[in-house]
């Protein structure tokens, strides 16, 4: 099978499949560079910024221990961002099989 | 069904084993053995039923592998948590954070950071693409051979890693809470790890998951509203009670040494819930952090869950599922630590365990009303019962995952070339998970006593350095092929486990002499000090303390090196993650580039389109 006449190739060019991918793209490595650098400034934080974390805010709780419980928060929270934007996905991929399966 | 009749007579075998366990219990008093019997055998017979259920679906190679991808997203979100929370993470994270606050909790956070990772860029694209194994994922758009014989290796490698540390820290947990013999331990964990994964293949495995993921979850929490309700249910005033708990304060002012001497009270209990007291090095930490957040998603008896859902929506279901529970887990363990700091203490937590891992079940017992009440001992069994189901649930789904890459990867896909029947297959499938669980129980025999704990890492970063960057550039890079797929692994595993035995887990003779030395020097001052006639116990402890250093000396004998012949290590960290990852990626890159596939890059629009879209692969399969 030469390349131009390949049903893939066929899928892949459509404009539709090259929306999916550019939207999925910014998207995913978005969330996933904010989620790991927010990840990392933890024990970043707990190392060089100790001060900070010492700082109590309400009564005994301290920055630390806010920030600690603050990422199963942000955790959470790029999982329920993720889980409405996929809806959107999955229309626009269910779309591209309909099409596909009329090809 | 001979499959069921077979299953009831290796029930027979195992359930008097167990009553010898629960009736030589060590934290129980004889009058409540009977009882501390009761409890496991209910949840053993739970499981067995379970798996007695399962045994009859499963009739395919499908079945056995994947569940005959029947299992829906809620239901594999609970299993992902029940793979997930092993014995390490419900009795070792309350542990470190009963004996050492705020680093405890704050260790918890990246194995729940890890499951974006999965969530956003793996889940997906691997239902979509693989069918049974990792091996499935490379061979889509390579040579099938060559990389599924090295993805297998490499499984099986991750795999023995962290079943070793599973067999072993179980053994040592099983003596510890039933106080059975370490290797009756190791067989007993063994035989029913092989009983639900032989009888009941990832049916059976799953639904075992999903019990002892359910039962952990609900004996945490009823745990945690009773240490609560203890403190009012109060929020700043329950923090307030931990730094006012005298116990804590000594404990911390233990840990910090000189340095304690001019803080107040109330100072060394705020340390406590302040950064410092365990983690000292924060390179360390970011390294562990990385083979973490990379590692999960190569680990393959996580990616395998995701073949058990009819699809990609389910696994992304599953995801969201899972990192619900682990992290409410992870929330509700800061609170039975704290609550097992000041309530059992922890100069008792480290009586009983060293490393803190009896820290959950002292708490459970004391709720209940102590050792000499009915509810105490009650709870104490239960949470016993459920970290034995723990271990023996994540030993299975690491058998099955080793086993399934052992005969669809090795022996279907590389000897046979893909032609096997499904009965042969599902054959193959039984044995390579009775040669592995064989294997499991020897090796955790032969480990007894051996340092294990850095395996666990280890795993992981095999897993980030090798297994995470081919199946992530496969599925998004262009030109990655079959040259940078074997690069990638081999280099990936190799950079991992050669930094660990050149790194400072390793045991290094001269130092370890060196340290024993100053500490038994430092006992025989004190006891010089307190001279012959000190009643108070403290030269007992004294004694006791150097007759154990003696022993650490003696037990190194004449060696003056470590495993590979060095005096010192070489690699300055624990965990080899900042290097290897790296290392893992570039060789992936630069093998792709050094040789040039089309084959593979004129299969990437089948494999990207299919993979973003799910066309062709749909539907739970028909049995």
């Amino acid at each position: 099978m030469s390349r131009a006449d390949n049903h893939w190739v066929a899928i892949h060019a459509d404009p539709a499949f090259q929306a999916l991918h550019a939207e999925k793209t910014r998207f995913l490595w978005g969330l996933m560079a904010f989620s790991i650098s927010y990840y990392f400034l933890l024990p970043l934080g707990a190392a060089w910024f100790t001060d900070i974390y010492r700082k109590q805010i309400w009564g005994p709780l301290n920055v630390g221990l806010v920030f600690a419980l603050s990422q199963f928060v942000v955790a959470w929270g790029v999982a329920w961002l993720y889980a409405r934007r996929a809806a959107k996905f999955d229309a626009m991929a269910a779309a591209i099989a309909h099409k596909a399966a009329h090809l | 069904m001979t499959a069921c009749r077979k299953l009831k007579r290796w029930a027979g075998a195992v359930l008097p084993a167990l009553y010898c366990a629960s009736a030589s219990a060590q934290a129980v008093q004889a009058q409540w053995r009977p009882l501390s019997f009761a409890v496991f055998a209910a949840i053993i017979a739970l499981t067995l039923y379970v798996t007695y259920r399962a045994a009859g679906k499963v009739k395919t190679s499908a079945d056995f592998y994947a569940a005959g991808g029947g299992i829906s997203g809620v239901q594999n979100g609970w299993a992902i948590a029940g793979d997930y929370l092993s014995a390490a993470s419900f009795l070792g994270i309350a542990g470190l954070i009963s004996l050492y606050g705020y680093d405890g909790f704050m260790y918890s956070v990246g194995w729940l950071v890890a499951y974006i990772t999965v969530l956003l860029v793996i889940a997906e694209p691997c239902r979509n693409i693989g069918r049974y194994t990792m091996g499935d994922i490379l061979a889509f758009r390579n040579n099938p051979r060559i990389v599924k014989a090295c993805m297998a290796l490499s499984t099986i490698t991750v795999a023995t890693f962290y079943l070793t540390a599973q067999m072993v820290g179980g053994g040592v947990l099983v003596k510890t809470l039933v106080g059975i013999d370490y290797e009756y331990s190791v067989i007993t964990v063994g035989a029913l790890m092989l009983g639900y994964v032989l009888f009941g293949g990832m049916v059976a495995t799953t639904y075992v998951q999903i019990i002892k993921a359910v039962l952990l979850v609900c004996a945490s929490l009823v745990m945690v509203l009773l240490v609560w309700r203890q403190f009012g249910f109060g929020g700043p005033a329950y923090f307030q009670a931990i730094v006012d708990n005298v116990g804590i304060q000594d404990r911390v002012a233990g840990l910090l040494g000189a340095s304690a001497a001019q803080l107040s009270g109330e100072e060394l209990g705020r340390r406590f819930l302040e950064p410092g007291l365990y983690l000292k090095s924060p390179v360390d930490q970011i390294s562990l952090g990385m083979a973490l957040v990379l590692g999960t998603a190569g680990m393959p008896h996580i990616l395998m869950r995701f073949f058990t859902v009819p699809s990609a929506q389910a696994a992304r279901t599953s995801v969201i599922w899972a990192m619900a529970i682990i992290g409410g887990f992870y929330v509700l363990t800061l609170f039975l630590g704290t609550g097992a700091a000041m309530l059992v203490g922890p100069t008792d937590i480290l009586a009983a365990d060293r490393g803190g891992n009896m820290a959950a079940p002292l708490l459970a017992q004391f709720l209940g009303g102590g050792p000499d009440a009915l509810l105490g001992n009650l709870m104490l069994s239960f949470v016993a019962a459920v970290a034995f189901a723990t271990i023996v649930a994540v030993v299975a789904g690491l058998v099955l995952a080793a086993a399934s890459a052992m005969s669809h990867d090795i022996w279907v896909g590389v000897i046979k070339g893909e032609h096997a029947t499904d009965a042969e297959e599902t054959r193959a499938a039984r044995i390579c998970s009775l040669i592995v669980g064989a294997l499991a129980i020897v090796i955790g025999i032969l480990a007894q006593g051996q340092n294990v704990a850095h395996l666990v890492a280890l795993a992981f970063a095999v897993a980030a350095s090798a297994n995470l960057p081919v199946i992530l550039l496969t599925l998004y890079w262009r030109r990655c092929n079959t040259v940078g797929v074997v690069a990638g692994l081999v280099v990936g595993t190799a950079s991992a486990i050669g930094l660990v035995l050149v790194s400072p887990n390793m045991t290094y003779p001269d130092t370890v002499r060196a340290t024993q030395r100053a500490l038994m020097d430092s006992h025989l001052a004190r006891m010089a000090e307190l001279g012959a006639g000190d009643d108070s116990g403290e030269l007992q402890t004294l004694h006791k303390a150097v007759a154990l250093a003696e022993a650490e000396i003696a037990k190194l004998g004449e060696r003056s090196t470590s495993l590979v012949g060095l005096t010192a290590p070489w690699f300055p960290l624990r965990n080899p993650g900042l290097v290897s990852i790296p290392l893992g990626f570039l060789a992936v890159v630069i093998g792709s580039l050094c040789y040039r596939d089309r084959r593979a890059e004129d299969m990437w629009e089948e494999l990207y389109v299919r993979s973003n879209t799910g066309i062709g692969r749909s539907g739970a399969q028909a049995h």
